[in-house]
């Protein structure tokens, strides 16, 4: 299975990149853009053929080091 | 007092880490490397600064998934003192050893230049060569040094006394504009709940010798040699 893990840093904490990115768009004219936040997206080959183990698994990858979680909070996809 | 330096792939201030070390206690530092995990007799055990792992991922945080740091928890958990600079710093806060996480620069820029730090406390292994109130200059060299900890933890730290140093004017001013990094607080050091292990960004072991510009870190040195003395 295919694990997907979203990785964004949580509400709250100041996130100076998607910023960047934000006023980098308006200066492009793009100034509709509101908030930008900026996160990362890993994505895991698991060998796990059961769709909630996958995840599980993939959810202890997270927590153990893929997010840190003091700053940052994470999603998993299975496909 | 048995020192130790501890070198990830891609660490590069273990020298620098290990003059400052030897001028103050008179003996060469021991090397370890990042897949020893023997750290008998040691005293003090340094991370030091650079780029482990290429800052991949976070900065330390493949670093503190290597054999060695469970040693150094160990070493910890024993009371053993430890410090972290720079990249050690970032490591110790991925290891869990230490409070908080470290942020990108809240400029997005690499800062790159001197910086003064205010002492929080003096009676502590490592400031015990201070006085409390003390501003030293320190050179800064980093990119996710903007130390960040809810409100919770931040009022935790400060009222448990584990704010170790804080980002100020040369006059000692806790102010925002000598706050290069945005860090929570303006905090630039911060100490276990034992107060044996520290981490600080900046780098107090690049001024302790006229010859580098200034001696202003060696009293941390100083101060560890005669508090860890064995």
């Amino acid at each position: 299975m295919k694990a997907t893990v979203t990785i964004m840093l949580k509400a709250g904490v100041l996130d100076p990149q998607g910023k960047a990115i934000g006023q980098a768009l308006h200066g492009l004219g793009f100034g509709s853009v509101g908030e930008v936040r900026a996160g990362k997206v890993i994505e895991l080959e698991l060998a796990e053929t059961d769709p909630s183990q996958a995840r599980s698994q993939a959810e202890e990858m997270a927590r153990k080091l893929l997010a840190n979680q003091v700053i940052e909070s994470f999603k998993v996809d299975i496909s | 007092m048995r020192a130790g330096i501890v070198v990830f792939p891609g660490i590069n201030r273990e020298r620098d880490m290990a003059i400052a070390l030897e001028a103050s206690t008179g003996r060469k530092p021991r090397m370890i490397w990042h897949r020893e995990t023997d750290l008998s007799g040691l005293d003090l055990i340094v991370v030091p600064g650079g780029f482990s792992y290429g800052d991949y991922l976070r900065c330390g945080a493949m670093a503190a998934q290597s054999p060695v740091m469970s040693e150094i928890r160990a070493h910890a958990d024993r009371g053993g003192h430890v410090l972290g600079v720079c990249n050690g710093m970032q490591i110790l806060t991925e290891a869990g050893l230490l409070p908080g996480a470290m942020l990108r620069n809240a400029g997005l820029r690499f800062l790159s230049m001197d910086c003064h730090l205010r002492v929080e406390r003096a009676d502590t292994a490592f400031t015990g060569r201070y006085r409390a109130g003390e501003v030293f200059r320190a050179p800064m060299a980093h990119g996710d040094g903007n130390f960040f900890a809810d409100d919770d933890t931040l009022d935790r730290l400060e009222g448990e006394g584990l704010v170790a140093f804080r980002y100020a004017t040369p006059e000692g001013a806790i102010v925002r504009e000598a706050n290069l990094n945005g860090s929570s607080r303006n905090i630039a050091g911060v100490y276990s709940a034992n107060l044996r292990v520290l981490g600080l960004m900046p780098h107090p072991e690049d001024l302790v010798d006229p010859l580098m510009g200034g001696t202003d870190g060696k009293p941390l040195f100083d101060g560890l040699a005669a508090a860890l003395a064995a």
